[in-house]
């Protein structure tokens, strides 16, 4: 490790099976990331690439059945939190490890005061009493920006914008002061300038807090703007991980370098959920035997539909803590 | 809220004088006459004056409002003199009953005990076992519990009551005499022993009943937690750690009460009438069975009067829906 710290978390060998009807979905396989202090490691992917379905097997929060986290680690602290008790995990959820979801509209309860929701997880994990929790719910809504916090605690969530909802439920996922924030999709369903005022609280907020983040988008443009380093996942897999300029600068996987040409050239605007690049993504049936993104990919040759490519580094360091890509094709015994 | 409650009764208030005009012209064109029960023997003469006091000769219209002053103003004050020894009715002429010439209201007012033990308590058993096991089922769906759930709540409402109710009766009174078949409404609770006998003769009819109303409750209950299940806020309560008892029990459970508790209050009215066929098979005499003897005998004042009250108790439970709607769901402002 680079400046010999201690991730904060550490995923290995992560993998994901749904058992449907229609027979197993491998939605994750083989997914290895971790995550610094304070670090915010940004995740794209097109749809169905396995973002959720990842950060979610983290910390249990997919059903069983149907989902089954099959094999991997996931070090939190140097404990994995996979093979600790469902009373363990969750005490861990809320408390160590923050979530934020797409939707604000939908993931507040509707029938509960927003200060009975902030409240729960201070009582729950912190063991405060009523007038303690109110009061450090009243700080979390001042720290994500709610004016008039004290008495915003007694308003409904449809009293509230999206915006303002969305700033909830990362008031939420800080109550505890998490190690980590994950935030999946957290500006999709807001507008643009909405979408811009949440991300610079995001920014603010990580001065202030230093928690580390996992940010999921489809939104190359965001990465850019506020992320270390970035991970890119095509059909439940990391096709290519680096920090974050060496990424722009010299994309590596054939998907990674589509997803660069998908990136709206007027700042602001939003791109049409990476339809432009042709092709369908994957079905993930079975474990992958080959490359998933073969079948749309230009450079695809024969070893490509034999075998599925390891994540390999590029340059030195090792996989996970440089710039790794997980490609046969080599662009510089080409491009030049 | 209160302006909202105010308004609506203020409504009420046409509605159920549309529905009591309609009541009573539909009973008047039927056949039937006060006199029918008289035995022959009584002279014509005197028939005819009887029929003379009891007004049944005025013009409809006028009929109308005499019934309508009666069953707003003079029977509720007879029934308010008779609970608190006031006079505040004085003599005025009350709306007999023409099978038993006694006034309706206190008929009306034997039988609502009756009625209300028996059909009540089922009533309140069915939500009570409804409950738990539609959010329960709901939980652990396609779960063995949830399957038998399904199963017994299938059974519960497409069987009808007159026939698991005879079933019971052949079964547990007439070959294992565990029940009495017929319910005495003579039995006064007073000690252990009479109170024994009065769970046992009541055992039956609530049984019959309350498999009916767990079934269709809980039904309700289950397809409500379901729907709520799947919602993002539940992913979000697991999210912040909380437990899977607050999860469900609180986040989940509120959520689908308030269908619940709408068709619950809904359902209240059907207290009073919809279990005329239970009555009828357990011999209970409530308010069901009343009706359907008062409408073999042709007594039209206590028809009318029994239909009118069911019509005033839907459209109250209409409301008393609408409010507890209001009150459980903070998105509905009715102001
Ligand atoms: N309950 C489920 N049963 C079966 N398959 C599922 C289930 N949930 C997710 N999947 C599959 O898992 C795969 C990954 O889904 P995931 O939600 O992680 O995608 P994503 O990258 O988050 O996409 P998006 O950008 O749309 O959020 C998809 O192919 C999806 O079909
Ligand atoms: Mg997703």
């Amino acid at each position: 490790m680079p400046d010999g710290a201690m991730p904060v978390l550490d995923v290995r060998g992560l993998k994901t099976v749904f058992r449907t009807r229609g027979g197993e979905v491998h939605a994750v396989n083989a997914v290895s990331f971790h995550l610094m202090p304070g670090e915010l490691l940004g995740v794209v992917g097109e749809s169905g690439s396995g973002k959720s379905v990842t950060m979610m097997s983290l910390i249990g929060l997919l059903p069983s059945p149907p989902a089954d986290v099959r094999e991997g680690q996931v070090l939190l602290g140097g404990v994995d939190i996979l093979k600790v008790s469902p009373e363990e995990l969750r005490r861990v959820r809320g408390a160590r490890i923050g979530f934020v979801f797409q939707d604000p509209m939908t993931s507040l309860n509707p029938v509960f005061t927003v200060g009975n929701q902030i409240i729960e997880p201070l009582r729950a994990h912190m063991g405060l009493n009523k007038a303690q929790a109110e009061a450090r719910a009243v700080e979390l809504l001042e720290l994500v920006g709610i004016p008039d916090a004290r008495n915003r605690l007694r308003s409904y969530p449809h009293q509230f914008s999206g915006g303002m909802r969305q700033r909830v439920m990362i008031a939420i996922a800080l109550a505890c002061d998490p190690e980590v924030l994950i935030a999946d999709e957290p500006t999709t369903a807001l507008d643009v300038t909405i979408q811009a005022q949440i991300i610079e609280l995001v920014k603010e907020l990580r001065h202030k807090l230093g928690m580390a983040i996992v940010w999921i988008t489809h939104d190359l443009g965001v990465i850019a703007g506020i992320a270390d380093r970035v991970m890119v996942m095509y059909g439940g897999q990391v096709v290519e991980q680096a920090p974050v300029k060496d990424l722009f600068a010299d994309p590596r996987h054939p998907y990674t370098r589509a997803l660069l040409k998908t990136i709206p050239k007027v700042s602001g605007v939003r791109e049409a959920r990476l339809q432009v690049i042709d092709g369908q993504p994957p079905i993930l049936a079975g474990a992958p035997t080959a490359c998933p993104f073969r079948a749309r990919c230009a450079h695809a040759f024969a070893r490509c539909h034999a075998e599925n490519p390891q994540r390999r580094a590029i340059g030195a360091g090792r996989v996970g803590y440089g710039h790794d890509v997980a490609c046969h094709w080599d662009p510089e015994a080409t491009d030049a | 809220m209160l302006t909202f409650t105010i308004r609506r009764l203020l409504l009420a208030i046409p509605t159920l004088l549309f529905i009591s005009l309609i009541i009573f012209l539909l009973l008047d064109m039927a056949p039937g006459s006060p006199m029918s029960q008289i035995p022959l023997t009584v002279p014509l003469e005197v028939r005819l004056k009887m029929i003379e006091a009891l007004g049944a000769n005025d013009p409809i219209f006028f009929r109308y409002i005499n019934w309508l002053h009666k069953f707003f103003v003079i029977e509720p004050l007879h029934v308010f003199d008779g609970l608190f020894g006031t006079t505040f009715a004085g003599d005025s002429l009350r709306e007999l009953s023409w099978q038993s010439r006694s006034p309706v209201a206190d008929v009306i007012a034997q039988r609502i005990p009756q009625t209300l033990t028996v059909i009540g308590m089922s009533y309140l058993l069915g939500i009570l076992i409804a409950l738990p096991i539609g959010i329960y089922s709901a939980y652990r769906q396609y779960s063995w519990f949830d399957q038998l759930g399904t199963f017994i709540s299938m059974i519960g409402f497409s069987v009808p009551t007159f026939f698991t109710g005879v079933l019971l009766i052949v079964v547990f009174s007439v070959k294992l005499h565990w029940f009495p078949s017929i319910y005495d409404t003579t039995l006064k609770v007073t000690d252990w022993a009479s109170f024994g006998k009065q769970v046992k003769q009541m055992t039956m009819p609530v049984a019959v009943l309350g498999l009916y109303n767990a079934a269709q409750i809980s039904r309700y209950m289950r397809s409500s937690m379901l729907e709520n299940l799947t919602q993002d806020y539940v992913r979000t309560a697991r999210a912040k750690g909380l437990s899977e008892r607050v999860v469900v029990l609180k986040h989940v459970l509120r959520n689908s009460l308030i269908p619940v508790v709408t068709v619950i209050a809904l359902g209240i009215p059907t207290i009073f009438g919809g279990a005329i066929i239970t009555e009828q098979v357990f011999k209970v005499n409530g308010l069901g069975q009343l009706l359907i003897t008062a409408i073999y005998a042709n007594d039209l004042p206590m028809v009318q009067t029994l239909t009118f009250i069911f019509a005033v108790l839907i459209v109250l439970f209409n409301l008393v829906a609408d409010i507890l709607y209001g009150i459980l769901d903070p998105r509905i402002r009715y102001d």
